[in-house]
């Protein structure tokens, strides 16, 4: 009988052993957070080009992560690109009605993002509200283009 | 030449009977619930193939994610994008090597071991003296094992790729001088825990089924004698090397291939 008491603590230990496991990837590999998700408020923006955006993309403020691309698809009438932002509820009402969103790359070969920057209007932007004025992303063919064609008008 | 054709035949029907018979027995082992009696046995094969294993798993995840994070690092650093080390040992571990390889060396450590002692019962009559005094073997003998394997590769293939990680973060962290916080943060950012970690462990489910399927079926089903043994004990380890490799593939493909 003692053989198997030590046997089952050898089970025991194990298995405890496998569920930490698991709970330790999902915290420090995959990042998964036990807080509930933050609430959160949604902007469009249409951009000409979205270049490499992904949905799940960060969206961020001077550097700083205050959201994510909730969606993109394309919109059947003007034909460019519909992005949803779900940001930081904190943010409601704070982002003034000129604020203007850019896609970004991080580093040469990074992923693209969204970049968010205030402008000076009083009013401000709430829940469902589009950003005007965006700058789509940068595809290198077409600035390869415009460098070489420069070239030539010189 | 109708020789030859009558010779592939008999194969063809070999092969499919031996598929049905599998199929049965796996239905006859694998339901039931066991009672207090069962679940000591099961405790018992546990110990064997889960905790015993625990070993060979975590020095071969270990070194499997040293070498990751080192050959990584060397094609990275050609890049400048030695940041994205953590990332690439993590999901390289998760969605690949931790289930692909936990599941080999589980063939190879205890699913060898499984089929070699359910075949000598059955070469020393043990399981037909176990049917004579009204004991059923598949119950008896089987089932435990069976559910035993299901537990405890998922189990061992969460250990070897914790235990990889942490190898990568030695190598390329400790050694190799990648930035801590970006080791960490970039694994963090592109891991998702459904998507990478939910779908290893489904992989390392299924190949746990089939490869402990495949070891007590052969097991239960070699001819009785010293050289059925040998032959059945082989084609544990080669069946289910087989088996995993080809089924990664399938899995792989409707998982991250975009197929399902």
């Amino acid at each position: 009988m003692k053989r198997s008491k030590t046997m089952e603590l050898g089970v025991g230990l194990f298995m405890l052993a496998g569920i930490l496991g698991l709970v330790f990837l999902g915290l420090r590999v995959s990042g998964l957070t036990l807080q509930a998700p933050s609430d959160t408020f949604r902007l469009e923006a249409s951009f000409a080009n979205i270049g490499g955006l992904k949905p799940r993309a960060r969206v961020t403020m001077a550097g700083v992560t205050v959201g994510r691309v909730a969606d993109i698809e394309l919109d059947r009438e003007w034909y460019d690109a519909r992005v949803v932002l779900e940001l930081d509820e904190s943010l409601e009402g704070q982002l003034s009605r000129d604020t203007t969103a850019a896609i970004l790359t991080a580093g040469l070969l990074g992923e693209q993002y969204v970049g968010l920057t205030v402008g000076g209007d009083p009013e401000t932007l709430s829940d469902g509200d589009a950003i005007r004025d965006t700058q789509s992303a940068v595809v290198l063919e077409e600035l390869i283009q415009q460098f070489v064609s420069n070239m030539v008008s010189d | 030449m109708i020789q030859r054709i009558r010779r592939l035949g008999r194969a063809g029907c070999d092969l499919l009977e031996a598929l049905g018979r599998a199929g049965v027995f796996l239905a006859q082992a694998g339901v039931g619930l066991p009672g207090r009696e069962g679940w000591h046995l099961w405790l018992r094969q546990m110990h064997f193939v889960g905790v015993l294993s625990l070993a060979i798993v975590l020095v071969s995840g270990l070194f499997i994610g040293m070498v990751l994070a080192l050959q990584g690092y060397t094609i990275l650093v050609d890049f400048g994008a030695e940041e994205a080390l953590g990332q690439m040992v993590a999901l390289s571990l998760l969605r690949e090597l931790a289930p692909v390889v936990a599941a080999l060396l589980f063939a190879g450590r205890a699913g060898s071991a499984l089929t070699a002692e359910i075949g000598l019962m059955k070469a020393t009559e043990q399981l037909t003296s176990m049917e004579m005094i009204g004991v059923d073997p598949l119950r008896r003998v089987v089932a435990p094992r069976l559910w035993a394997g299901f537990v405890a590769l998922p189990l061992l293939t969460v250990g070897f790729s914790v235990v990889g990680i942490y190898g990568g973060y030695l190598v390329g962290v400790d050694w190799l001088g990648v930035f801590e916080g970006s080791y960490w943060s970039n694994m963090q950012a592109s891991v998702d825990f459904l998507d990478d970690i939910g779908n290893g462990m489904v992989k390392s489910l299924v190949f746990a089924l089939v490869v402990t399927w495949i070891a007590v079926f052969q097991g239960y089903d070699l001819v009785p004698t010293s050289e059925g043994i040998s032959r059945a004990t082989t084609r544990t380890v080669v069946y289910s090397s087989l088996a995993v490799l080809g089924l990664d593939f399938v899995l792989t493909a409707v998982m991250f291939g975009g197929l399902a």
